[in-house]
């Protein structure tokens, strides 16, 4: 084993010294702010070139892959061994680096966004905790260790989305959150459950080796278990149907936004599915469902986002819609694919995130030097930003190239790696077309929605008052230089994972060979003609250019205004920015069912009724009515008593002779 | 019917008196002589079997006499007791556990 492996634990090690530290500054001295950034920031970059080293250790010697290392023992009960132990190997390498690399950058942005918040020690304890567990999630070696850090990372999420507690919303917002993810943690551990009962083991190495022998192909132990998994994934991932805590997760900080919310956190699903991709694969029925999940997930979410007013809203239906996009490529069998969107993703929409936080913050700051009450985050109140934010808007503008899909960036390749593989596909079975034509719709969608996006809020004139655009200035540097380290990521990620008909083709698919050559021979091999490919890309770039040239053709920044004069949307675009009303129907199917249930039969039935009425005041009401009873022998009278003394005697005497 | 017989059947009659009088009367003199009839009864009893099983019987009752005078003291002290306290010895008036 390199000797760099072995310092992996500094990695998980490293940021929760940061949170006990940052956590401890907050108790005693929250006013140490230059501490607190010191600290958080530092443990974040230290954490980054362990990584990094780590990978580079790893890479030079990738025969002994995977290098698990056991620390110690945490459980022994029966047959059942876990050990506290990590695990380092190709796959995740690759989310080791995004995960600390994206954190480092968004860590060092929030040193500006949130320089005058009085909870500043507090939310740097929070987010280096949150990079604490997300490591601990991608490295742990076993199914267990990995729900540490799964669980540990949702209860970051709901600390941070909650982080401005004051507010009921934001409260709520991380109530929901946290509700949403129990619902899908519960089908993981069902899924913990059954490997067990199926292999004996839980490390991932013993499973997946044992895995061939253990179940049968298409059986239904392991289509139970890929669809535990894939519920699991589904709460973690915002998929279909617990997407809907993510956009309302947007009631946190920004940065919390883009590193939880978009670029980590939420692609443990997609992570978890391609970990356990042998599994899926042995499970052919299961795949065409987390498929079509991906599938359904992007379009439909891709429509809601077409006519959000919150910058941000509009970025967490993209992230939802983006997230299906990799649920489509695990789906579908292309893992390495899948993983590849996930990296360009934590890039571009980080990048978004932390854009449109930078634009939130220039207009708070304006809306506060004027005691405005304005909404800082609609859209309806910008418009023309470029000419005060040039670095942002330029930023935002790759970023948006990336996620349309236009060629050369990052995303163009990642999607429409993903969506080749579904074409591909189609040869087994026409449901994939159908799925491939989902994710296209969905990839106009996307260049529309985002090309809205920019139009709304850069271009056209200004909607923020008069008095408020003499305060617009562009973020310091501690902010905009992140995201200009984000956006060549945006850009050039790109040539991590080229398509076959271009030189250099496939290094992270190659890179993730070890982790997925498991589930090869369950999938037959994709082959796909050059001229298909270069088809497939055409299609893919003119889809691009139409959905943003529709939106520069359809939209009027300049006719629009702003959200205090705005008139009320009528017909489908009410639907769609009420979000087909699911919360609306979630609430009357789900919520008022279940708070019915709970009062009138668990509560006033079942807990006034039969626990305190029939058995805490009946075995009460028991015991007093036979005291009543038994009283009435209690006479008083000596001749009662010595009449009953006589008899028991004779009853006794009459026993025993 | 030969001496023991006899005996018997008047110990038996002599303690089915006493329990009837210690259930049906009322006053605590009559009720505390009732339970020395009993006893006396019993050692009846005792001296007629001892004629056939050995002088054992004839050690208890002297015992039983023992115990029954030291029984008497106490008896009638309390029964004293309780007439200074409640000016009666009827036994339906002393009910003071009465449930």
């Amino acid at each position: 084993m390199p000797t760099s492996v072995g310092w992996v634990w500094l990695v998980v090690v490293l940021p929760f010294l940061g949170f006990l530290a940052n956590g401890l500054i907050s108790l005693v001295k929250p006013q140490a702010k230059s501490a607190v950034s010191f600290i958080g920031v530092g443990v974040l970059v230290a954490a980054f070139a362990v990584a990094v080293a780590v990978v580079a250790g790893l890479s030079q010697d990738q025969q002994g892959a995977p290098y698990v290392l056991t620390y110690w023992s945490w459980m022994t009960v029966g047959g059942l061994e876990i050990a506290a132990a990590l695990q380092v190997d190709q796959l995740s390498a690759v989310m080791l680096i995004v995960v600390t690399g994206v954190s480092a950058l968004i860590h060092v942005f929030s040193v500006g966004y949130m320089r005058d918040d009085p909870g500043y020690p507090r939310y740097f304890a929070f987010l280096n905790l949150f990079v604490f567990f997300m490591v601990l999630l991608v490295l742990g070696a076993s199914f267990p260790v990995m729900f540490v850090g799964w669980e540990g990372v949702g209860l970051c999420s709901y600390l941070l989305i909650g982080f401005w507690y004051l507010d009921k919303v934001n409260a709520d917002a991380g109530k929901k959150a946290f509700l949403m993810n129990r619902i899908g943690d519960f089908g993981f551990l069902i899924a913990m459950f059954l490997i067990f009962q199926a292999t004996g083991s839980l490390a991932f190495t013993e499973v997946f080796e044992a895995a061939p022998e253990a179940f049968t192909i298409n059986g239904e132990i392991i289509t139970l278990i890929t669809w535990a998994l894939l519920r699991g994934g589904a709460g973690k991932s915002a998929q279909i149907p617990l997407y809907t805590w993510l956009p309302d997760a947007m009631a946190g900080p920004t940065p919390v936004s883009a590193l939880i919310h978009a670029a980590t956190m939420v692609t443990a699903g997609v992570y978890l599915v391609a970990r356990s991709n042998i599994l899926f694969a042995m499970a052919p029925v299961s795949s065409v469902v987390v498929a079509t999940v991906g599938a359904v997930t992007a379009l439909f979410a891709a429509t809601i986002a077409l006519k959000q007013w919150d910058i941000k809203k509009v970025l967490a239906y993209s992230t939802v819609s983006q997230l299906g996009y990799m649920f489509l490529g695990v789906g579908v069998g292309a893992y390495a694919g899948g993983i590849f969107h996930l990296v360009t993703h934590a890039f571009f929409k980080a990048l978004l995130f932390l854009g449109s936080g930078s634009v939130i913050f220039a207009l708070h700051r304006a809306y506060h030097a004027t005691h405005s009450h304005d909404d800082a985050q609609d859209m309806r109140n910008m418009g023309g930003m470029r000419k005060f934010m040039p670095w942002t808007f330029a930023v935002m503008w790759v970023a948006t190239f990336a996620i349309a899909g236009i060629p050369g960036l990052s995303g163009f390749f990642s999607k429409d790696g993903i969506l080749a593989v579904a074409f591909a596909r189609g040869h087994d079975h026409p449901v994939f077309y159908l799925l491939w034509l989902m994710g296209v719709i969905a990839a106009l969608l996307t260049a529309f929605y985002m090309t809205r996006l920019m139009l709304y809020t850069f271009h056209g004139p200004s909607r923020t008052g008069e008095g408020e655009q003499r305060h617009l200035a562009e973020a310091p540097w501690v902010m905009t230089g992140p995201l200009v380290v984000l956006a060549l990521g945006s850009i050039f990620a790109g040539v991590l994972n080229l398509p076959h008909v271009l030189p250099n083709p496939g290094w992270l698919e190659h890179w993730l060979e070890p982790v997925t050559e498991l589930s090869h021979r369950y999938w037959n091999e994709v082959h796909l003609a050059a001229s298909t490919e270069w088809l497939l890309m055409a299609v893919a770039t003119a889809i691009a250019v139409a959905g943003m040239a529709g939106a520069v053709i359809m939209l009027k920044p300049e006719k629009l205004k702003a959200a205090k004069e705005a008139p009320a949307e009528t017909g489908i675009q009410k639907v769609l920015l009420k979000k087909w009303y699911v919360d609306e129907i979630y609430d009357a199917l789900i919520v008022r069912p279940t708070v019915w249930m709970s009062r009138n039969v668990l509560w006033k039935f079942f807990d006034a009724g039969v626990i305190d009425g029939a058995m805490v005041n009946g075995s009460a009401w028991t015991a007093r009515a036979v005291g009543f009873v038994g009283s009435a022998v209690q006479t008083g009278r000596l001749a009662w008593y010595l009449l009953v003394f006589v008899i028991g005697t004779l009853v006794l005497l009459r026993a025993v002779m | 019917m030969d001496l023991l017989g006899s005996a018997l059947a008047v110990s038996a009659i002599i303690f089915s008196l006493g329990v009837a009088g210690v259930l049906l009367r009322r006053n605590a003199i009559i009720v505390f002589m009732s339970i020395e009839l009993m006893l006396n009864a019993v050692n009846l009893s005792f001296i007629a079997l001892a004629q056939q099983l050995g002088p054992e019987g004839q050690v208890f009752v002297l015992f039983v006499m023992a115990v029954a005078a030291a029984e008497a003291v106490v008896g009638l002290a309390i029964i004293i007791a309780i007439y200074r306290h409640k000016q009666t010895v009827n036994l339906d008036k002393i009910n003071l556990l009465s449930g």
